[in-house]
């Protein structure tokens, strides 16, 4: 599986930071710089907003994409609205995506609002087999339950999400539109965070990818701004309303389903682990729908975002306050219903498995634990991982060799010396009684 | 082959934490790839036996073995104890203070549902000194 999330190495100088923050424990630091194990990495972005070098990036694709194809479209993403300050309207950024070489535009938010039309008039032919029903629309939540959460997986929603369904939609009318074949037509979301740039090419949910790429909000963003100024009067481009619009942020999309369904909205990961491993152990009754979003505030606090979360979603709630409940009828605009349908079953990913046979996993297991009662436990990050737990696993995975804890080898140097506990750095050392406790 | 041991320290005094314990169980037993009943199992046993020793004994310690046949769970705390271990697992029946009521906990549900999701439980206690819950869950 490729991922977009991806380290400069120029600008890394391994300093552990976004190791501490991986959410899956899935960066180490290798040879001075920080080293992703791929089949962990959910794409999240998290690493991206701690990394105090700016050294890690979401790579998306790049514009030049656009000329292998005769005629283009863009998805944009909902969140892509509220990065404008005084915005008039949607209208005025899908026009200027025109003027910036697209050939079409076609909202993300459209096919957001048919799914949300479907699940309110259908809700058995989107739901899934087990309750709480758990959406799947973010990218990097899926692929998260795949790995920690599998009994979770038949409570996801066997629908696509809606770049997905948009991308299917925008290539029949382009089709129809233009005569061409379906690979003359270049589809390209234009998306908010380093999860969708990843799914894009590898959907967990599609045999095939739908999209031909993905372009990051904040790369189209300052392209944006100029032509978006010399528009006088938008052309009537805008096709969804609030119920679509809203998916933007955490909580739209489960308030644009059913009247009187209870949901939770969650996001944030931590958050979202958490409440995944509640509703696991049955701890969350009385539920009928989860969202759960891997950024804070939802798609609006992607780390391919230019504006500040909170302020993206006021302006986006005010940009719905003149837009109507809902443009979409799905029977209506869908002819094929069958579309939304996943043809790829949500596979479990057992990254975090020790080994097939338990036995043998069992095994290493005591000697993690054996070898974690000897480190310090301070989490200095040394070593090269997140935690001396994950440092005992490694070390017994193959991963580290037991030398790499500073405290080890400095431990083995004592017993050279026989000096107290001058091997260890000034700041770990014991208090001595005659001192004095020291305020810094 | 001998049992792989876990422990864990419950804090006391800490509704809004409990369930660490547990959570962070679960993640060990994942690794080890047990079947996902057994994990829920023991995961949701390890909960209520966490919530019980927050809320009746200021905390105590959960310790785990994991063998091949099946999971032993003991909760042990040195809290008050239980002075009626029939009425305590009645369903409905419990003692658990306004604060903890007031988060939604102490519904009386606590050792009856270790008992519903075990395959044994057994209860040592003594008033004044402490309780020991053992529970076994077959894998």
């Amino acid at each position: 599986m490729e991922h977009s999330v991806s380290i400069e190495y120029a600008r890394c100088r391994g300093c552990t930071t976004c190791m501490k923050s991986c959410p899956t424990q899935a960066i180490r630091v290798r040879r001075g710089k920080a080293a992703i194990l791929q089949e962990r990495c959910v794409d999240c972005g998290e690493c991206i907003r701690s990394c105090p070098h700016k050294a890690i990036k979401a790579v998306s694709d790049s514009l030049c994409r656009l000329k292998d194809f005769k005629y283009t479209v863009a998805l944009p993403d909902p969140a892509l609205y509220g990065q404008f300050q005084h915005l008039d309207g949607t209208a005025r950024v899908l026009e200027g995506l025109l003027r910036l070489g697209f050939d079409a535009v076609f909202e993300t938010a459209k096919a957001s609002e048919l799914l949300s039309d479907q699940a309110r008039k259908h809700p058995r032919d989107t739901a899934s087999s087990a309750r709480p029903v758990i959406s799947s629309a973010c990218p990097a939540v899926l692929r998260l339950i795949r790995m920690r959460f599998p009994q979770l997986l038949d409570h996801i929603t066997a629908t696509i999400t809606p770049v997905e369904l948009a991308a299917i939609l925008a290539r029949q009318k382009a089709v129809q539109d233009t005569g061409f074949p379906p690979e003359d037509i270049g589809v390209f979301a234009i998306v908010p965070c380093s999860a969708q740039v990843t799914a894009a090419h590898t959907p967990d949910d599609l045999q095939q990818p739908v999209l031909d790429g993905a372009f990051s909000i904040r790369e189209l963003y300052v392209k944006l701004l100029t032509p978006m100024q010399q528009i006088e009067t938008p052309l009537p481009l805008s096709t969804a309303g609030r119920g679509g619009v809203r998916w933007a942020f955490c909580g739209g999309e489960a308030s644009a389903r059913a009247p009187g369904e209870r949901f939770l909205a969650v996001d944030g990961m931590d958050s979202v682990i958490r409440i995944l491993g509640a509703i696991e152990d049955d701890r969350v009754p009385d539920v009928d729908f989860v969202e759960l979003c891997a950024c804070t505030q939802g798609c609006v606090g992607g780390c391919l975002t230019v504006e500040d979360p909170f302020v993206s979603t006021m302006r986006l709630r005010h940009l719905m306050r003149e837009m109507p409940d809902s443009r979409s009828d799905f029977d209506a605009e869908v002819s094929d219903p069958s579309i939304i349908q996943a043809d790829k079953e949500l596979e479990f990913a057992p990254v975090f498995l020790l080994d097939k046979d338990r036995t043998v996993a069992m095994e290493k297991m005591a000697a993690i634990h054996e070898l974690e009662r000897k480190l310090p436990g301070l989490l200095c990050g040394s070593c090269g991982a997140p935690s001396c737990h994950a440092f005992a696993e490694d070390v017994v995975l193959g991963r580290a060799e037991c030398s790499d804890c500073i405290f080890q080898v400095r431990a083995r140097m004592r017993e050279m010396t026989g000096d107290g506990d001058e091997y260890l750095p000034t700041p770990f050392r014991k208090r001595r009684k005659e001192e004095p406790a020291e305020h810094t | 082959m001998e049992p792989v041991k876990l422990v864990y320290p419950v804090e006391g005094g800490d509704l809004i934490e409990a369930g660490e314990a547990s959570s962070k169980m679960k993640l060990t037993l994942k690794k080890l790839g047990l079947p996902p009943d057994v994990i829920r199992r023991a995961s949701i046993c390890m909960y209520e036996g966490e919530i019980n020793m927050v809320i009746h004994a200021d905390g105590g310690r959960a310790e785990v073995d994991v063998g091949m046949e099946e999971i032993t769970i003991r909760m042990i705390d040195q809290g008050p104890g239980i002075p009626d271990v029939n009425k305590a697992m009645e369903e409905g029946y419990s003692t658990a203070g306004d604060m903890a009521r007031d988060l939604g906990f102490g519904a009386g549900m606590g050792l009856p549902n270790m008992k519903r999701y075990s395959d044994e439980m057994e209860i040592e206690t003594a008033v004044g000194s402490g309780t020991t819950v053992t529970i076994k869950i077959k894998i």
